[in-house]
């Protein structure tokens, strides 16, 4: 597989390592079940998902990466910090 | 038998060679299966399960049956497939699976036991009694059923991996691979040529015809002068494409030095015997060409039935004929060629048997229409066949018959991604789905075109359309003139009959075996394939999958597609373990990390301890010291009244700065860091966002926007990428910058009551409780080196750790241990540091084990209520705040004990030693020299309100059962005041 780095270029996958689920964290005081949520339940589809990758053996960059779980396409790939993850700060 | 001046390799240097002792002469160019044929050798080897007799089927990489091993010891190759093994100087081969020898074989008993020995048969009769299995039948059939074996001794040889890109990959160089890469290559692209023969052509070297005008090999040659010269041009022979992968990637094994002697030129000395590549490339055409499939009759499998391609190969590229009396079995046009090319080069052609009422007819040799070949005889070497028509049956002599049931193309790598091929009925054959590998196009033989006109067709057009992909444009040539026969054929797997007619050869899998399986239910083709094995040996049913199937299908009154095919998995052929591995194995596989003090350790006779990675100093025994206890002793004891040395540089450190700083740390940690004052440090806690406990560590603030964190070695990376993520996916927004610095610090622990003076001596500015008090850091200079010393204490004595640039660190280090031997210290290990630790009842992570908050640890008062962090929202879960969760406690034993043991449960003495009644775990043990007992620390449920109880410590394992006392985890100066000091 394939991973295009949007600081470093097309890269293989070995480069990467994989974290999961790219989700926004609830803001602090948000219920229990958003937290529950966000920490243990996962959609798990068999089709487009936005995952997780960090660039560890490369520059370093987190990337959310849309991948899809069938089939390996990768859509998009784009900086996590762009992403919007960090939830109400 | 070789035809004087006839073949590709006519007028080659000889080579001698042996094949089970005997010695043998063949010619350069040659493969072991051609040469053996040269000399006459039909039997190879002996079949996996009933041991028959077998020959060379095939000229290629899907030969079923010629398989040999290679070179002894260390160097021994199994299942080498003689088709595919080049000729060398000096080469050994010898037959394999047979005893005592391939022409006496006494496993050959189990062909007449044959009927017992059918699908499924060791499902049916190894069931029972059960305790038979394994002491019985398992070693037996094991030591019966295999092919090859391995020598047991390691392999010596090396192998590689390598990365290669390109714009367009080109798998196969026959017509249409050749085409392909030339068009391609025309046009500019970057074009790789992967070839698994040690010869370009693909068919071309097999076939006596014209393309564009000259004699196929000759335009072969030319193409491959016009790609030699282009730089944008990669040609590599020996390289099988052995599987296709996501976003364009293709897994390849280059056969690098098989084809050299083992004691090769000096030059060649340093070549690994393969090479996996990983090939990166933009687009791809498939031409892997197409595979011949047997016909299954009576007897198929006896030496001297070959697949009618591998007998014109065998003629036409290395001059040798199977046969002096052949017969040709077809139910196709195109295997008439092989009778044709024979019978031109003066090779009798007893007759061609055409299985079609309206096959062609020939002036050259008599076609027998409408018939097939029901039996064969000859045991070690085809002697006769059997024919069957209206007209009855009819025993021909022959010694090599040369069979055809049709082309299967090869669309194994356009499956690999998980797509399924598409039956085409006018051809009987799968092809591939169009869009099956994205990026891939397929072009020829594989493609289910079988002209070579039209295999130059689809190269070039299969390039067109990846250049247009490229955003390339072709130059427009002429496609040169080639044969363009229609493929006409007529369906037939089986002829019917009684015996047993082979389908998989390899896996001695017949008609009969399918047919059974489908009679007893197995009738989807991945249980059928399971249940009889079919396509499950090393060949992976490249020869026998199609016709399995058909005959599934004809069995289970369905059509072919309905029946459909089983997973096309790679690799392509056989890749040894050692070419995907390269590079990995050993200490390759675990790479050593040492410290700058490892040579002075080494010197100084410590025993290592691998941590992760990293190999420490676990002791550092003294003359009389006969065990590791005697010499942990003894450095605690000198840490406590005198002063140790100990390195600590794999402590990950983590060099922080930034105008955000300190909310990063905030934000990571329990406990507030941006209130920290420059030129202190501070204990923190750090937290998964699920709330449990994820390291430790100090963390220094060198200056207003800089911290230096340190980790614990364990969890360095893991903290490393959790900071990266905080930093960049979680708070952006924040001015921050974060670098592992872990190995460009060398770090020593200075511990003891004699730290500062010993610091003192070294420093250029001498150290005072005043300026330096507990928990103070700042850059020193040490003998003229700019350092860093930090007043930290894993030990509760006074302590420092003084770090200077990597570099230093070696000779830092003996200087600091000759100084504190003079002061009656030394130098201590990771058995006296963890003591020292326990004793103290500082944690590591036998604690943070994963499932411990820090209200476990009495560390809830480091969970700062005024700001956010990560974890702390779930931290507030009801069951992680619970009451009767395990919280740290110390122990010591009442009375004697041999020891306390870490992974030992406590219990309460009053109640039986039972899993229900399980009270907590021990974490950590050690004697405490400090204290003259054994003492541990432990997880106990209500543990802090139990101080003083007494629990009962089990350690099943090594027999431990020891009554303790619960105590405060700080076993020695609880109050702190010997690192404050």
């Amino acid at each position: 597989m394939r991973i295009t780095c949007p600081i470093c270029g097309e890269r293989d996958r070995r480069e990467f390592t994989y974290r999961g689920a790219a989700l926004p964290r609830p803001a602090e005081d948000a219920d229990l079940d958003a937290w529950h949520a966000y920490v243990n339940l996962r959609e798990n589809p068999a089709g487009p998902l936005d995952e997780l990758w960090h660039h560890e053996m490369g520059c370093g960059a987190w990337l959310k990466v849309r991948r899809n779980t069938a089939t390996h396409e990768i859509h998009e790939v784009t900086l996590a910090s762009d992403a919007g993850l960090g939830g109400a700060a | 038998m070789r035809l004087p001046g006839k073949g590709l390799i006519a007028g080659g240097k000889p080579v001698t060679f042996s094949f089970n002792g005997q010695h043998m002469m063949g010619l350069e160019g040659d493969t072991l299966a051609s040469a053996l044929l040269a000399n006459g050798v039909h039997l190879v080897g002996r079949s996996f399960k009933y041991h028959r007799p077998r020959g060379i089927l095939t000229a290629g990489s899907e030969e079923p049956n010629a398989l040999v091993i290679i070179g002894r010891g260390s160097h021994q190759d199994p299942n080498v497939r003689a088709t595919t093994q080049e000729l060398y100087e000096g080469l050994s081969a010898r037959s394999q699976n047979c005893w005592p020898s391939v022409e006496h074989d006494v496993m050959a008993v189990n062909d007449l036991a044959a009927p017992f020995l059918g699908a499924g048969f060791y499902y049916k009769t190894f069931m029972w009694p059960a305790a038979f299995w394994e002491k019985l039948y398992e070693p037996l059939i094991r030591r019966a059923a295999g092919l090859g074996a391995l020598s047991g001794a390691a392999d010596t040889d090396a192998y590689e991996k390598a990365y290669a890109f390109c714009d367009l990959l080109v798998i196969g160089s026959g017509p249409a691979g050749l085409m392909a890469a030339l068009t391609a290559a025309r046009a500019g692209a970057d074009v790789i040529l992967a070839e698994e023969d040690s010869r370009m052509g693909g068919r071309l070297l097999a076939e006596d015809e014209e393309v564009d005008g000259m004699p196929a090999h000759l335009w072969v040659a030319e193409v491959l002068e016009e790609l030699s010269a282009m730089e944008n041009v990669r040609l590599m022979t020996r390289t099988a494409v052995t599987g296709a992968y996501d976003q364009g990637t293709y897994g390849a094994l280059e056969r690098v030095a098989h084809h050299k002697p083992r004691r090769h030129s000096l030059k060649d000395s340093h070549l690994p015997r393969e090479c996996f590549w990983r090939i990166a490339a933009k687009r791809a055409v498939l031409a892997a060409g197409a595979i011949e499939r047997p016909v299954a009759f009576r007897n198929n499998d006896r030496p001297g039935i070959m697949t009618a391609s591998a007998v014109r190969a065998y003629l036409n590229r290395w001059g040798v004929t199977p046969g002096e009396r052949v017969t040709v079995f077809a139910n196709n046009d195109d295997a008439h060629r092989t009778a044709r090319d024979l019978a031109a080069a003066g090779v009798h052609v007893a007759a061609l048997i055409d299985s079609r009422h309206d096959a062609p007819d020939s002036e050259m040799f008599p076609v027998i229409k409408g018939a097939q070949v029901c039996d064969a005889g000859g045991r070690k070497r085809l002697e006769s066949i059997t024919v069957r028509s209206v007209a009855g049956e009819e025993k021909i002599q022959t010694d090599c018959l040369a069979m055809s049931g049709g082309w299967n193309p090869s669309v194994h790598l356009t499956c690999h991604l998980n797509a399924r091929p598409t039956w085409r009925r006018d051809i009987a054959a799968f092809v591939p789905t169009p869009g099956a590998v994205p990026g891939m196009v397929t072009a020829g033989a594989c493609n289910g075109e079988f002209s070579t006109a039209g295999a130059l067709r689809e190269g070039a057009k299969a390039a067109e359309q990846s250049l247009e992909a490229l955003g390339l444009k072709a130059t427009a040539s002429d496609l040169p003139q080639a044969e363009d026969d229609p493929y006409r054929i007529s369906p037939l797997w089986e002829v019917p009959g009684k015996g047993r007619a082979w389908l998989d050869f390899q896996n001695d899998v017949t008609v009969k075996d399918v047919q059974q399986a489908a009679g007893e239910n197995f009738r989807s083709v991945e249980h059928m394939k399971r249940y009889t094995t079919q396509g499950m040996a090393t060949d992976q049913g490249k020869n026998s999958n199609v016709a399995a199937l058909a005959v599934l299908a004809d069995a289970t009154g369905r059509s072919i597609p309905e029946t459909g095919t089983t997973t096309f998995r790679p690799p392509f052929v056989p890749v040894s373990i050692g070419a995907m591995g390269a590079g990995a194995a050993g200490q390759g596989f675990k790479p050593q990390r040492f410290l700058t003090s490892h040579k002075a350790s080494e010197e100084r006779g410590a025993h290592q301890l691998e941590v992760g990675l990293w190999y420490r100093a676990a002791y550092f025994p003294k003359a009389g010291e006969t065990n590791w206890r005697q010499s942990c002793d003894r450095e605690v004891t000198l840490v406590r009244n005198h002063v140790g040395i100990c390195d600590v540089s794999t402590l990950g450190k983590i060099d922080i700065q930034g105008p955000d700083a300190g909310k990063l740390l905030d934000y990571v940690y329990t406990n507030t860091f941006s209130t920290l004052k420059v030129g202190r440090a501070r204990y923190g806690l750090m937290l998964r966002e699920d709330g449990f406990v994820m390291d430790d560590g100090t963390t220094a603030r060198l200056g207003e926007q800089h911290y230096v964190m340190t980790t614990t070695t364990a969890a360095a990376g893991q903290v490393m990428a959790h900071l990266e993520y905080v930093s960049q996916a979680l708070r952006p927004d924040w001015d921050v910058r974060i670098v592992s610095v872990t190995e460009q610090w060398a770090q020593f622990a200075v511990a003891g009551p004699k730290a500062r003076a010993l610091l003192n001596a070294l420093l250029d500015d001498e150290i005072d409780s005043d300026s330096w008090p507990f928990m103070a850091c700042g850059d020193v200079a040490v003998m003229g080196v700019s350092g860093r010393l930090f007043r930290i204490s894993f030990s509760g004595e006074e302590a420092y750790e003084l770090a200077v640039p990597a570099r230093y660190g070696d000779a830092l280090f003996r200087e600091l241990v000759s100084r504190a031997e003079g002061l009656g210290g030394g130098a201590y290990g990771m058995e006296a540091l963890n003591v020292l630790r326990i004793e103290k009842g500082f944690i590591t992570h036998a604690e943070i084990n994963g499932t411990v908050t820090a209200l476990d640890l009495g560390m809830q008062g480091m969970m700062s209520q005024k700001k956010d962090f990560v974890g702390k929202p779930m931290s507030r879960r009801e069951g992680l705040m619970a009451e009767d969760r395990a919280q740290l406690v110390g122990l010591k034993p009442i009375g004697a004990v041999k020891q306390l043991t870490a992974g030992a449960h406590l219990f309460n003495p009053e109640e039986p030693v039972e899993r229900i009644f399980d009270q907590g775990y021990v974490t950590s043990a050690c004697f405490s020299p400090t204290l003259g007992q054994s003492v541990a620390l432990a997880f106990l449920s209500h543990g802090r309100d139990r101080i003083g109880e007494k629990v009962r410590l089990v350690d099943h394992m090594r027999g431990i059962d020891a009554l303790c006392e619960v105590v405060e985890p700080q076993f020695y100066d609880p109050e702190g005041g010997r690192a404050r000091g």
